[in-house]
């Protein structure tokens, strides 16, 4: 008795279909062509229109599309000359007039210019601006200060701001200020972010929803075309996914390498590249009621956490430890002299006690992931434990991130002592302007969720704003850093450097201290 | 039978106009909004309300339930947040890519369970028997995206045989040999649990019909002993066994889920998983509508497919 009978023909048809599916996994592992960059990136991006955007992941696609009028000079975060080649600051810094560079043209043949300069401006900024309906372009506010843009000939167009604004320049070489073609917006309308036109050293060819974004070399680049023949960014939204699509050669480039997976890619294969850059992890605290209205406690729960294992042992040495509210990316405006608090649990201890803050309970809150967050878990539990030894007892609640900003953005009072947070911006006044000074508390728009007070801090960060020569602005920065890391609003825990592993077909890759992901000098061989 | 259908038309309306009330309160509901998720750090109290006054979302609930019922029921799916995109167009693609993965894993799911419950059944506490039932056992027990893993690890990562991800090569691919490639893994994976479940039930099914009368008169006169298993008693245990295909296909869609994150296959599931995190309101609701209108649908047909096959039930 059988119960299938294996006649000569389904054994022929059997064999046949064994053949078939060998000879399908044997090409399986072709090898991405030369010239040809891929790149795995974290998600899927959701416009490649850069007014209307606001992920790292969407910037590191348009960076490579657009240009800006300014950006960053090679591994700093200093503006340099793009599309314009030069400007003048008026004497009381409120008017920027910039020469724009001749001959450049948008990847649709229309031709850059005063005009298209003016229209990208006034479709972010103005409500009455026929395009305007294109957007919503959440990131705006960074040109709030801009009152109007006048063209005063084809290569000459003005900004007249309403009160000065230093970091003015940097957020034009922020994504944010990229330019886009007017003629391409006109064209598309609202579906311009998926037809996107710029002046970068590569052009859009394709998107293929969830499967990749192609760009192709721009041979007319105005400064120098790349080698590559185009890049692919592919979105694996799965670190574990990526970390095996770089390992099999389906990808030449993965950036956000998990901390644990770092191992896998030592050795001749692959290169493994960091870049310490604008990012500060922190744990707001909470100022206003609770034990952390005692400097003294604030201080002591700095000196408590020993920031070298968390960098070390949670996040394998993808960090390094923070000593102030500035992070050391911002080179030019970093107070050198800042040293870390000290792991040091028994003054610590001594704090509290002088304090009278021993076994104080605290509520302290904690993300499942988000933006820079890093791995917020596994560093809020080694947090508490560290906390704990000191004698706080810490009781941990566990937010997914988009709860967890609306739980932290409101502010802390009420609900909590503590929060984690981490945040990358685009120049030293982003950060403390908006999380530090008095008039930033929830209640007036800003995110100093803790509500720290200090006016001498917010005297600093107004006239640091208003000053348009960089020595003094440093200067200002460098004091203001002093007195914040004394007043411990924060407890100051990590500077994130960056990761991106490459394969080793690929040469003459850097990131960048601004964590954009610029691809023009790459060579794929 | 045409009233039968009409009539089970008629009864999943309620069902799904139930459906996006419950899809839409729950969206309203989970703290987090998509102007927060949009705007990431940057989202002051003054950014958020700003951004809610461009999306449409200021409008008061009840409101915004009707003007999306009614755009719907005309075929208008509303716009995604977050991928810029008709949500209707990325539903479409994205589930059309589920089919294909869902669609082969069922069928894999449903020859192999039913082949395996058959043999077991036929050779009841054989050696066939209990290597079938160890391993079916072994089956249920893997969560299907461990396995995703471990299959990843050793057929791509490994062996090289598979590629790792997506649905076609970057590169050179797009045709059907390309498609059966990506498809292997995840399909397999994702059919395991079923599998095992379908096996068990169709074993227990066949052993049951096995006992009964019919099955000894068809001995009796002479039926060889394959005519018998093939052709009356699994045919007699399909009734009960279709109901449990009608189940499993549901949970195999379910299980795609944790299979499209593992091997970011391009699929419906991927895309809610993304857009809730996201809060992309329109798109997790029109995504559930969608979805679950086809599970309604495919379980009419189940159903009906069992009132032609078993007479005894009223239609």
């Amino acid at each position: 008795m059988t119960l299938i009978d294996w006649t000569r023909r389904s054994l022929l048809v059997a064999g046949a279909a064994v053949a078939l599916t060998l000879n399908m996994t044997a090409p399986v592992v072709a090898q991405t062509p030369p010239g040809v960059l891929i790149v795995g990136q974290i998600a899927e991006p959701k416009a490649l229109d850069p007014a209307a955007v606001t992920a790292v992941n969407d910037f590191r696609i348009l960076m490579n599309v657009y240009d800006g009028l300014v950006r960053y000079k090679d591994g700093t975060l200093e503006t340099e000359p793009a599309l314009a080649t030069g400007w003048d600051i008026s004497e009381d810094g409120t008017v920027y007039t910039f020469q724009l560079r001749d001959g450049v043209k948008f990847h649709d043949g229309t031709a850059f210019n005063a005009d298209a300069v003016k229209f990208n401006f006034d479709r972010m900024l103005k409500e009455d601006h026929p395009y305007h309906n294109t957007g919503p372009f959440p990131l705006s506010f960074f040109f709030s200060a801009v009152q109007n843009v006048e063209v005063i000939d084809p290569l000459t167009v003005k900004f007249t701001l309403n009160a000065p604004y230093a970091p003015f320049l940097s957020n034009l070489a922020y994504p944010t200020g990229l330019i886009v073609s007017p003629a391409a917006v006109e064209k598309f309308g609202a579906e311009f972010g998926r037809n996107p036109s710029g002046t970068g050293p590569f052009k859009f060819a394709e998107w293929r929803s969830n499967e990749a974004v192609v760009v192709e070399a721009n041979p007319d680049y105005w400064d120098g075309a790349t080698e590559l023949q185009a890049v692919v960014f592919r979105p694996i939204t799965d670190a574990n996914t990526r970390t095996a699509e770089m390992l099999a050669g389906g990808i030449d480039m993965m950036v956000e390498v998990p901390p644990v997976a770092l191992s896998k890619f030592e050795g001749d294969a692959f290169h493994l590249v960091e870049q310490a850059g604008p990012h500060v992890w922190f744990l707001i605290l909470n100022a206003k009621e609770g034990p952390f209205a005692d400097k003294r406690v604030r201080q002591a729960a700095n000196y408590a956490i020993n920031k070298e294992a968390l960098v070390n042992d949670v996040l394998e040495g993808t960090a390094a430890v923070a000593a102030g509210p500035t992070p050391p990316a911002f080179a030019w405006a970093y107070n050198k002299t800042l040293q870390p608090y000290a792991y040091d649990p028994e003054k610590a201890k001594a704090l509290l006690a002088e304090a009278g803050a021993e076994g104080a309970e605290l509520t302290f809150y904690v993300t499942e992931g988000g933006s820079g967050m890093l791995d917020p878990i596994a560093m809020g539990t080694a947090i508490q434990a560290d906390l704990q030894a000191v004698g706080l007892k810490v009781k941990i609640e566990t937010y997914e991130w988009n709860t967890f900003l609306g739980q932290v953005n409101p502010g802390l009072e009420g609900k909590a002592d503590m929060a984690e947070m981490a945040w990358m911006t685009n120049d030293p006044d982003t950060l403390p302007y908006l999380a530090l000074r008095t008039e930033a508390w929830p209640d007036k728009g800003g995110f100093n969720s803790g509500y720290y007070s200090n006016p001498k801090v917010d005297e600093l960060l107004e006239s640091a704003r208003a000053a348009t020569d960089q020595g003094e602005r440093a200067k200002l920065y460098q004091e203001m850093q002093t007195i914040v890391q004394d007043d411990a609003p924060w407890v100051f825990v990590a500077n994130w450097k960056q990761n991106a592993v490459t394969s080793d077909k690929v040469e003459n890759f850097a990131l960048q201290p601004s964590f954009f992901l610029l691809l023009k000098d790459v060579v794929k061989n | 039978m045409l009233g039968y259908i009409l009539k089970r038309l008629v009864s999943a309306v309620p069902v799904l106009l139930g459906i996006t009330v419950i899809v839409f309160l729950i969206m309203a509901m989970i703290p987090g909004d998509p102007a927060t998720a949009i705007l990431g750090s940057y989202a002051t109290p003054e950014n958020v309300e700003k951004l809610n006054r461009d999306l449409g979302l200021d409008k008061p609930l009840v409101a915004q339930y009707f003007i999306w019922l009614g755009n719907m029921l005309q075929g208008d799916f509303g716009q995604s947040f977050a991928l810029n995109r008709p949500v209707l167009d990325e539903v479409l693609d994205r589930f059309s890519a589920t089919l294909v993965l869902a669609g082969t894993a069922f069928v894999l799911c449903s020859l192999l369970g039913i082949l395996a419950g058959v043999v077991s059944a036929a050779r009841q506490y054989g050696f066939a028997d209990k290597a079938i039932t160890f391993v079916v056992l072994l089956g249920i027990s893997i969560p299907s995206f461990f396995l995703g893993m471990m299959m990843i690890l050793l057929f791509a990562v490994q062996l090289r045989w598979l590629p790792v991800s997506g649905m076609y090569a970057i590169y050179g691919g797009g045709d059907l040999p390309d498609l059966l490639n990506h498809l292997a893994m995840p399909a397999c994976a994702l059919a395991v649990v079923a599998t095992g479940v379908i096996a068990r039930l169709s074993r227990s099914a066949m052993l049951e019909v096995l006992r009964q009368d019919f099955i000894r008169t068809a001995r009796a006169k002479g039926v060889g002993e394959r005519g018998v298993i093939w052709r009356h008693a699994l045919r007699a245990a399909m009734v009960s066994i279709i109901p449990v295909l009608g189940i499993q296909a549901g949970f195999v869609l379910s299980g795609a889920v944790y299979i499209e994150m593992v091997f970011q296959w391009p699929g419906v599931g991927r895309m809610l998983v993304d857009a809730i995190l996201k809060r992309d309101i329109l798109l997790v609701q029109g995504g559930v509508v969608f979805v679950a209108a086809c599970y309604v649908m495919f379980n009419i047909i189940v159903d009906v497919a069992q009132s032609l096959l078993d007479p005894r039930i009223k239609t």
